[in-house]
């Protein structure tokens, strides 16, 4: 009975030792094929274009939609322009139908506002439920 | 002569089975908690949070997980892979595709950015990959717990 026990306890001590509490991870999907591959959805509609501005040191300075709408650094005011233009009455969009935001960042920009930045286009939770916004994301060419 | 018994009485045992099951128990929680995709893991990233992070449900077989680390580096299974020669770090996985009869566009690019890497470097790696045909990308952030 005891060198089960040592055992038992042998293997807890591993266990408890070896745990390491981590974050649930999750991933944004974007299907962006190359331009001019013919891969491209055949929408008529013009995407968004929401602009990411640094302030050099890799912090966000200010968000802009369609280079008219400026929203400083508030994600929430976007979602809320975002609701507002989609709508959120609609339904999902799907990865090829639906409105389409292209991202121009400035290349300095942290990667961290540019999540938070689809996270604020793609959709917001509404209790334990998420209501989806815009499903299509593409990147505007690099800026140097 | 009688020898009187009373007073002496068997030894006091303690009842291990209450302990045992307890233990059990945690072992068996400890075991069912542990995390085994650890290879996907990656020290030199911290992953940016997002409440709308939900679990990855793309196929894990035609999936490539690209690390872009706090050091700027791009590591993929664990070897630092310099963008100008990503062809022919990825020509395993190309075969496979290849032998599966699948094409680049049908993989995922699963990419695992520190929160501080310029997301510009993020934009080159996803044009990188666009050159050699995939098509599918995965921006993986963490659950942001409110």
């Amino acid at each position: 009975m005891t060198a089960l026990i040592d055992i038992v306890f042998l293997l807890l001590a591993f266990f408890v030792m070896t745990f390491k509490v981590s974050a649930q991870e999750g991933d944004f999907n974007i299907k962006m094929p190359t331009p001019g591959s013919g891969a491209l959805s055949d929408s008529t509609e013009l995407p968004m274009k929401l602009r990411l501005k640094s302030d050099g040191n890799g912090n966000l300075e200010n968000i802009s939609l369609n280079d008219s709408l400026s929203f400083g650094t508030d994600f929430a005011s976007l979602r809320a322009k975002i609701v507002e233009t989609v709508g959120d009455t609609s339904g999902p969009s799907s990865e090829d139908q639906g409105p389409e935001v292209e991202i121009d960042l400035d290349y300095d920009l942290h990667y961290k506002y540019v999540i938070q930045a689809i996270t604020s286009v793609t959709g917001y939770k509404s209790g334990d439920n998420v209501v989806r916004l815009v499903q299509r994301i593409k990147f505007a060419p690099v800026r140097k | 002569m009688k020898i009187s018994t009373r007073g002496k009485q068997a030894p006091a045992e303690v009842d291990l089975t209450p302990m045992i099951d307890m233990t059990f128990n945690l072992i068996a929680f400890f075991m069912l908690l542990i995390n085994f995709s650890q290879s996907e893991q990656n020290d030199r990233v911290t992953l940016p949070a997002s409440e709308l992070a939900k679990p990855a449900e793309i196929p894990e077989e035609f999936q490539v997980v690209v690390h872009v680390t706090n050091a700027d580096t791009v590591e993929i299974g664990g070897n630092i892979v310099n963008l100008d020669s990503l062809r022919s770090h990825l020509s395993p996985e190309l075969s496979l595709l290849q032998i599966s009869g699948k094409t680049p566009a049908d993989a995922y690019i699963v990419l695992r950015g520190h929160e501080t890497v310029p997301g510009g470097k993020v934009q080159e790696i996803i044009k990188r990959f666009q050159d050699i045909g995939f098509e599918r990308f995965a921006l993986r952030a963490k659950e942001q717990i409110n």
